[in-house]
Order: C-alpha cells, then sequence, then structure tokens
C-alpha cells in the first residue's frame, strides 16, 4: 500500500482506537464518528504498564509456591502447586501435556512480563532495540497471553466433577486464584502499554 | 481529507486508506500491524454462524461435560456446576473469574455480534445503540476465552483418566464445536463493522 512519509502526530491527526477516524491533535476529545475517546496516546502508558506489571510480579510468587488445589481422599490428602502439576503430568506417561502446561503456566507469564518490562525500559531509556522486532515481541504477548489461564479453568474443572464425599474431593487453592491474578494484571499492563511510544523516543546511538 | 487515511495504532505511521476486497488484508509499511481486515465471509454469512454458535452455546452449557464413575459412584458437572462448586467451597473470586471468561463475555460477545450483524445487513440509518454495542465488543474480545477452556477440558480428561472411569458427555462435543465455530466468529474483526456496508 502507499505510505505518506510521516506520522499521523506529524501531520497533525491523531486517529481513534476504535474506528480509526482521524480528528485533528489536540488534547484528549470524543470521536464524532463512533463516540469514543481520542487521545494522542494512551493516558499515562508508562506508569499503568509498570504499576499493573508490579502487580502482576508480586501475586506471581504465591501463585506458584501457594497450592492451587488440595485433593482429599480415604489415603490422606495431597497439595499440588503449579510446577508439582506439571512433575505429575511428565511421570505418568505424558511429556506433552507436561510441556505444554509448563509452557503456558510457567514460561509464558514469565517470558510475558520480562517483554513487557523490556519494553518499558526501551521507552523509558531509549536503548536502540530494532522498532519492528519491538512492535512483533508486541503482538505475541497480546496473542499469547490468554493461554496462561489454562491451569485455572482445569482447578475449577476438578473441583466441579471430583466431589466424592468422602471417598475423593478435590478443593481449589489460594495458588489458583493468586495465578489468576497474574494473568488478568499482565493482560491489563500489556493493554495500558501504547507501542506507539517505542517510536516517539529519540534513540541514543550505539555505544 | 482525513477519510482517505488511515494511521497505525502500534506506531502511528500514516498510511493511504486502500479498497479492500473481501478476503484481503493490509498491514503497516512501517511495523507490520494488521491495519485493515476484510473477511472472507460477507456478514450474512457471518450472522448464520453467530446463531448456529448461540444454539451450541445453549447446549453446552445445559448439559453435563463429563460423567465420572469411581467404585460405583457417579458425578457428572455442567460449567456452571464447577463455577458454583468454587463458589460453595469460598473461592468466590475464582468463580467470578471463570464464570465471567468461559460463559459471560463469550455469550456476551455472540449476543452482541448477532445485533450488531442485524444492523448492518438492514438497510436505513443505524440504530443509536450501535455504536456504544460496537466499542463494547472490540473492548470485551480479548476476555472471552472458550479455546483456552476447551484445552483445560481436554487436560482435566487426562488427568482424571488415570484415577477414574470417565464417560463423555453431550456438553464435551458442544464445547469441541463451539470453539471451532467462535475461531471463524472470532476472525471476523469488529472493526470492519465499522465501513460496512460495503457496495460491492
Amino acid at each position: 500500500m502507499t505510505e505518506i512519509p510521516s506520522t499521523a502526530t506529524q501531520a497533525g491527526w491523531m486517529g481513534c482506537e476504535y474506528c480509526g477516524h482521524l480528528s485533528p491533535l489536540g488534547p484528549a476529545t470524543t470521536c464524532p464518528r463512533c463516540g469514543g475517546t481520542v487521545e494522542r496516546r494512551k493516558p499515562a502508558s508508562l506508569s499503568r504498564t509498570w504499576a499493573l506489571l508490579l502487580a502482576a510480579v508480586i501475586l506471581y510468587i504465591p501463585a506458584n509456591v501457594l497450592p492451587i488445589m488440595r485433593t482429599s481422599s480415604l489415603f490422606g490428602s495431597s497439595d499440588d502447586t503449579i510446577l508439582s502439576g506439571v512433575v505429575y503430568f511428565w511421570h505418568s506417561g505424558s511429556p506433552g501435556l507436561a510441556t505444554l502446561i509448563f509452557s503456558v503456566s510457567i514460561l509464558v507469564p514469565v517470558f510475558k512480563m520480562g517483554i513487557l518490562a523490556v519494553l518499558a525500559l526501551t521507552v523509558r531509556f531509549g536503548w536502540p532495540l530494532d522498532r519492528r522486532q519491538c512492535v512483533m515481541l508486541f503482538h505475541i504477548i497480546e496473542f499469547v497471553g490468554r493461554w496462561s489461564m489454562l491451569d485455572v479453568f482445569v482447578v475449577a474443572l476438578m473441583v466441579g466433577l471430583v466431589r466424592f464425599k468422602s471417598l475423593a474431593e478435590i478443593e481449589a487453592g489460594p495458588g489458583a486464584i493468586a495465578f489468576g491474578a497474574v494473568v488478568a494484571l499482565t493482560m491489563l499492563a500489556t493493554h495500558s502499554f501504547d507501542p506507539r511510544l517505542i517510536w516517539d523516543t529519540p534513540r541514543r546511538a550505539h555505544g | 481529507m482525513s477519510r482517505h487515511l488511515l494511521t497505525c495504532p502500534h506506531c502511528d505511521a500514516l498510511h493511504r486508506r486502500p479498497a479492500l476486497r473481501r478476503g484481503e488484508k493490509a498491514s503497516c509499511r512501517r511495523c507490520g500491524t494488521v491495519l485493515l481486515r476484510q473477511h472472507r465471509l460477507t456478514p450474512e454469512q457471518v450472522l448464520a454462524l453467530v446463531v448456529t454458535a448461540l444454539l451450541v452455546y445453549v447446549i453446552a452449557n445445559s448439559f453435563p461435560i463429563v460423567n465420572l464413575q469411581v467404585q460405583g459412584l457417579t458425578n457428572s458437572t455442567t460449567l456452571f456446576g464447577a463455577v458454583f462448586a468454587l463458589w460453595d467451597e469460598g473461592r468466590q473470586l475464582m468463580a467470578v473469574l471463570v464464570f465471567a471468561t468461559t460463559q459471560l463475555f463469550p455469550l456476551l460477545d455472540l449476543a452482541g455480534m448477532l445485533a450488531l450483524l442485524l444492523a448492518v445487513t438492514r438497510s436505513g440509518p443505524r440504530p443509536s445503540w450501535f455504536s456504544p454495542l460496537l466499542r463494547f465488543i472490540q473492548s470485551l474480545r480479548p476476555w472471552g476465552m472458550t479455546e483456552v477452556f476447551m484445552l483445560g477440558v481436554v487436560v482435566s480428561l487426562v488427568k482424571l483418566s488415570g484415577m477414574a472411569h470417565i464417560l463423555p458427555g453431550v456438553a464435551l462435543w458442544a464445547f469441541a464445536a463451539l470453539t471451532v465455530l467462535m475461531a471463524v466468529i472470532l476472525s471476523f474483526h469488529p472493526r470492519q463493522l465499522w465501513d460496512e456496508p460495503r457496495h460491492d
């Protein structure tokens, strides 16, 4: 497609987040086409991203340390954390599922929080990273974040299904909601981050 | 003048608005973000899928997902039964999170799409609720997690198959069908509806 060699800001426009309608550059206003709020950049993008990200990092500790479910049966009770669930699948002959759960529950959240921190720091300090690749990383964390909810849904189903009074019961542990909160907070943090800031920041020269 | 221009939401680059045919998409030259998309299916066809998905949704949520048998005892649960069990044992916050992402938001998304698609496939002026509803659906999109839930069902079944006898319920197949339908419906970006109806 044809590119006009400038940005909306340089040309004196700001685009609506919802419908794309262009309004003259200025303070936040209501989009005449769809009624949404039009802003040049997302408001307080960096501070909101950091606040939500920090909350997610803090909750990530109880999410992994506390049990996500407790199984009680005639033979006593046992607690499962996210990692012990992975180990269980690995030893019970489902290395594929173990890898899947390890990826979405442990790798994805860490990767996501790490990438978001790098992007926010890039904006803050003008790190000379490839901007196009930064946007690509942003697309990836936007896409994969939701899949981390997997373990929360598994716990919910186990709780609903395994209810055999004295014989066997499964309860959700406090780690499960902490984990759910981590996923929701990182999704909100990603949504608060405005990738246009990466392009706005003047970059320091190499070295 | 501004009607013919398009700005990239991820890098602010300004582009001339291209005329897309069905099945085409336009990406930003500067950062690669998809700017515009015209779905392969027409709004009428997507409307038919949404109606189907709503029916499948009702089946998926009315019947047990799976029956579990342990030493002569049988237990089964619907999705709402699982949510209720969480609430019952004092995990209200988690119950709300699961209910919202697997039941409420997907239903609102489907119902909203039904209303929006009916509005664009009819001639005449747009109803007053059109714009607020479309913005609401655009914001809601990332929070419906039917496909993640479906994967959760599969993982749970594998986990339980070691300790109990499992009989798949009607809702298991309904959820599988709903996941496929939702995948097609969600690939139709609501943003495209701002530019409907098209005259082609």
